[in-house]
């Protein structure tokens, strides 16, 4: 029998971390999308060799700490003003990849203005959006695309209408504005997701990269712990639940591959 | 020699841009100004008001207040600067634009028939040119000549082509200012 | 222009802020409009830096996203302003804080006027506590500047320039409706060239903007400490860094004061104007009067006041608001004179016959010899 020292060599690998991905442990609850985003963000920039040329906003939520996962240059911004900050950067270092990684309270709730303002000016910048339709990081709190009837901590009889509003479709306002040239909502459930999830963000960035206009990834995701379910369970949930709601697939595509 | 003007009237009467010439004057005269406008969200039609300080020394505050000269073109502008021209100052205003002349003999008193003078030849944006012609005739602080420097100093080099015609305004408001105590 | 050989030109304070920032090699400005200071992105607009020096220019969808495109600028090195008046300086009181807390340079032009809230669009000096104290959240200063010309208000975007890598904190040039919309003669410096990406990447080794990374362990920028022990220490190196400035940088300027001076005015920006007039005006009469001008507001000039009051026993302090920089002149005093207040709110200036009024009042007190320590009056 082979040991495993045997086992692992260079010539037997079929899969590997990323490089630009360290060794801090992550603090994503098990089952969340999170991870699997971060990583197709390191492979991307890896595989398009872009290294020293990538400036990356993280939001306030759950991915605030981005930055301790992935080796570029990181910004956190204040919340929901991730797009401000990158528009100014992008501008003043125009042949950088500059994105935005945010979650839905940070894009979609308290950063709407800069959000809408950042697409509609169309910055060559790369948005990144995981939509899980709860507040994670403080606890498990009504998100602004939180579904109708689901139960949160501050809409604990689930989502009504004439108390809690609508679910804002952020991404399809996105669609409407002259600025925006790539928006597609994917998901990172299953191996064929990811590999969709990876190729759409890769246009995103290299969009950024040939100035195309602004690209919004949306990633609809799970949040085991903020619906209070297993990580099985959240998949299937979103699966059920999320997809008929925010259904996946490009929106709008203005760039034409050369 | 410090000079302490307010120039008032309503905005579109070139207020501002004679504040502005009389300014750049001073300075081809190796003098400090400075340029003082009440601003607020009026436009024309509104009230408009600069104050310019044209000095040897420094200028030290930008307001001040009591006037030297007050040039005033609306009725409401007159009472409002005439009681604060200073003892022994000067007072001009446009006899179109006044129906109640200055009242006070402590101060020298001209009338500019400028408004008229606009219409009759045909040509109103000369207004504030004319009133600005009197002005000099009476406190000659510039020469017609520096003004001319500071016309185009003063003005886009597209319009370059108006400053004869400024020019000669300047020399008719000359003429046609009259003292009247 | 032939003016001696100097290139004097007659500008508004506003437009001389563009003008300045273009040459001294800002590299980009973002903003968004309010009475009185417009004039600062419509010079850019017109003037078009952006083909010239290179410089950015955009107008942002709110003074919050202003604040944020500033910070953003500054992570990654960039020499960067914003200006605004004081609603909009008020929006942005967070994104201040995230500067500070990140050490990062930005210059921020406060063009006052008079409040609270939506208040009037007309001159005022009521925003001392915002730019000097702040509004954010936080232990954080920010250099504050008080230019009281239109000549100074270009020097100011130089000083801030570099004040603001050199201690990397933001700098916030405080001035008032009056001195943007004024039109005095200026000399404006030449122009400097935008530092190049390379330059950048010497000068700033701490931003994130990824030059060198393969080289270097990743950038980040972040205000968010969990561990409260790990936020002291940075609080207490932003401490230390804030003490140094406060020996190195303090700047002002004496009018008329000499060893016979018995009254003191201490006055900035356009009240510091006014207060001139009214000092000739009082020296005339024969009364040995003269002023304090601080040109930097914080780090704010104690050391000389407090020399000032040991034989100086009654300050005026001019200010065009109902009080605020008085608290520091008394703090400065060390309860060695006595301090009045003199000045209008609200969008009204005083005249200079006003100061004169005040000191006349100020004086009758201190003739009746009856004013308790550290009484103050309008």
């Amino acid at each position: 029998m082979l040991t495993k020292e045997q086992l692992i060599v260079p010539e037997n690998r079929i899969y590997g971390k990323p490089t630009l991905m360290n060794e801090t442990p992550m603090h994503y609850c098990p089952g969340c999308s999170h991870g699997v985003v971060h990583k197709l963000v390191a492979e991307i920039i890896e595989e398009m060799g872009m290294e020293e040329d990538t400036i990356a906003i993280c939001p306030v939520g759950c991915a605030v700490f981005a930055y301790r996962y992935v080796d570029v240059d990181w910004i956190e911004a204040s919340h929901g003003r991730a797009p401000a900050c990158a528009s100014a950067i992008k501008r003043l270092w125009p042949n950088k990849l500059v994105f935005t990684y945010q979650g839905d309270g940070d894009m979609a709730c308290i950063g709407t203005g800069e959000t809408i303002h950042a697409l509609n000016r169309g910055e060559n910048i790369a948005m990144i959006f995981i939509n899980n339709a709860i507040y994670g990081m403080t606890g498990g709190q009504m998100a602004p695309t939180t579904l109708m009837g689901m139960k949160t901590a501050t809409c604990p009889y689930g989502r009504q209408a004439d108390l809690h509003g609508y679910p804002l479709h952020i991404t399809d306002l996105a669609v409407n504005l002259e600025g925006t040239c790539y928006v597609t909502r994917q998901a990172v459930n299953n191996v064929a997701n990811i590999r969709k999830a990876k190729k759409a963000i890769r246009q995103a960035f290299e969009n950024s990269l040939n100035k195309k206009g602004t690209s919004l990834v949306e990633i609809v995701s799970t949040c085991a712990s903020g619906w209070k379910m297993t990580p099985e369970q959240a998949n299937q949930w979103m699966v059920d639940n999320m997809f008929p709601y925010y259904p996946l697939g490009d929106l709008k595509n203005t760039v034409v591959k050369e | 020699m410090t000079e302490e003007i307010i120039i008032s009237g309503f905005g579109g009467q070139g207020v501002l841009s004679m504040g502005k010439i009389l300014a750049y004057a001073g300075i081809m005269e190796d003098k400090h100004v400075s340029w003082m406008p009440a601003y607020g969200p009026e436009q024309r039609g509104g009230t408009a008001n600069v104050t310019v300080i044209v000095s040897d020394e420094v200028v030290s505050s930008p307001i001040v207040s009591a006037y030297d000269t007050a040039i005033v073109l609306n009725q409401p502008s007159l009472e409002k600067f005439e009681p604060q021209v200073k003892p022994g100052g000067t007072i001009i205003y446009d006899g179109h634009s006044i129906i109640q002349p200055p009242k006070r003999d402590d101060i020298n008193v001209y009338r500019i028939d400028a408004m008229e003078e606009a219409a009759r030849t045909g040509n109103s944006k000369v207004f504030n040119m004319l009133v600005l012609g009197g002005f000099l005739k009476v406190r000659p602080i510039a020469t017609v000549e520096d003004v001319v420097k500071g016309l185009h100093k003063a003005l886009p080099e597209r319009h370059h082509k108006l400053i004869p015609m400024n020019e000669e305004a300047i020399r008719r408001g000359m003429q046609i200012i009259q003292k009247m105590n | 222009m032939d003016n001696g050989q100097k290139d004097l030109v007659l500008l508004k304070g506003n437009e001389v802020i563009a003008k300045a920032a273009i040459r001294y090699g800002y590299d980009g400005f973002f903003g968004y409009p309010i009475t009185p200071q417009s004039e600062v992105l419509e010079t850019l607009a017109v003037d078009k830096p952006w083909e010239t020096t290179g410089m950015v220019v955009l107008q942002a969808e709110s003074e919050l996203a202003s604040i944020n495109m500033l910070y953003g600028a500054g992570c990654t090195g960039k020499l960067v302003f914003t200006s605004s008046s004081s609603p909009g300086i008020a929006l942005m009181q967070e994104g201040i804080s995230y500067m500070a807390g990140n050490e990062l340079p930005g210059v921020i032009v406060s063009v006052g006027r008079g409040g609270p809230g939506l208040g009037t669009i007309q001159p005022g000096q009521a925003d001392y506590y915002q730019a000097v104290y702040g509004g954010g959240n936080g232990d954080y200063h920010t250099i504050v500047l008080a230019p009281n010309s239109v000549q100074e208000m270009s020097d100011c975007m130089g000083k801030a320039a570099e004040l603001t890598f050199k201690w990397r904190m933001p700098v916030i040039v405080l001035s008032d409706g009056m001195l943007g919309q004024m039109m005095e003669t200026v000399e404006l410096p030449p122009y400097r060239p935008r530092r190049t990406e390379e330059e950048i990447g010497k000068l700033c080794p701490w931003a994130t903007n990824g030059i060198g990374l393969k080289n270097r362990k990743y950038n980040f920028m972040s205000t968010l400490e969990l561990d409260p022990a790990v936020m002291e220490e940075r609080n207490q190196k932003m401490a230390a860094k804030y003490r140094q400035v406060e020996a190195e940088e303090v700047d002002y300027e004496l009018y008329r004061v000499d060893d016979d001076t018995e009254y003191l005015i201490v006055a900035y920006g356009i009240s510091s104007r006014i207060s001139m007039k009214a000092i000739d005006l009082l020296q005339e009469t024969g009364i040995k009067i003269g002023m304090l001008r601080p040109k930097t507001l914080w780090p704010f000039p104690n050391k000389i006041i407090s020399q000032l009051s040991e034989r100086i026993k009654s300050i005026l302090c001019v200010e065009q608001c109902e009080g605020q920089m008085i608290n520091d002149v008394r703090l400065a005093t060390e309860g060695q004179a006595t301090v009045f207040h003199s000045g209008r709110s609200g969008g009204m200036v005083s005249s200079p016959m006003e100061v004169v009024e005040d000191f006349k009042s100020m004086a009758r007190e201190r003739m009746s010899n009856n004013w308790p320590k550290g009484y103050w009056m309008k």
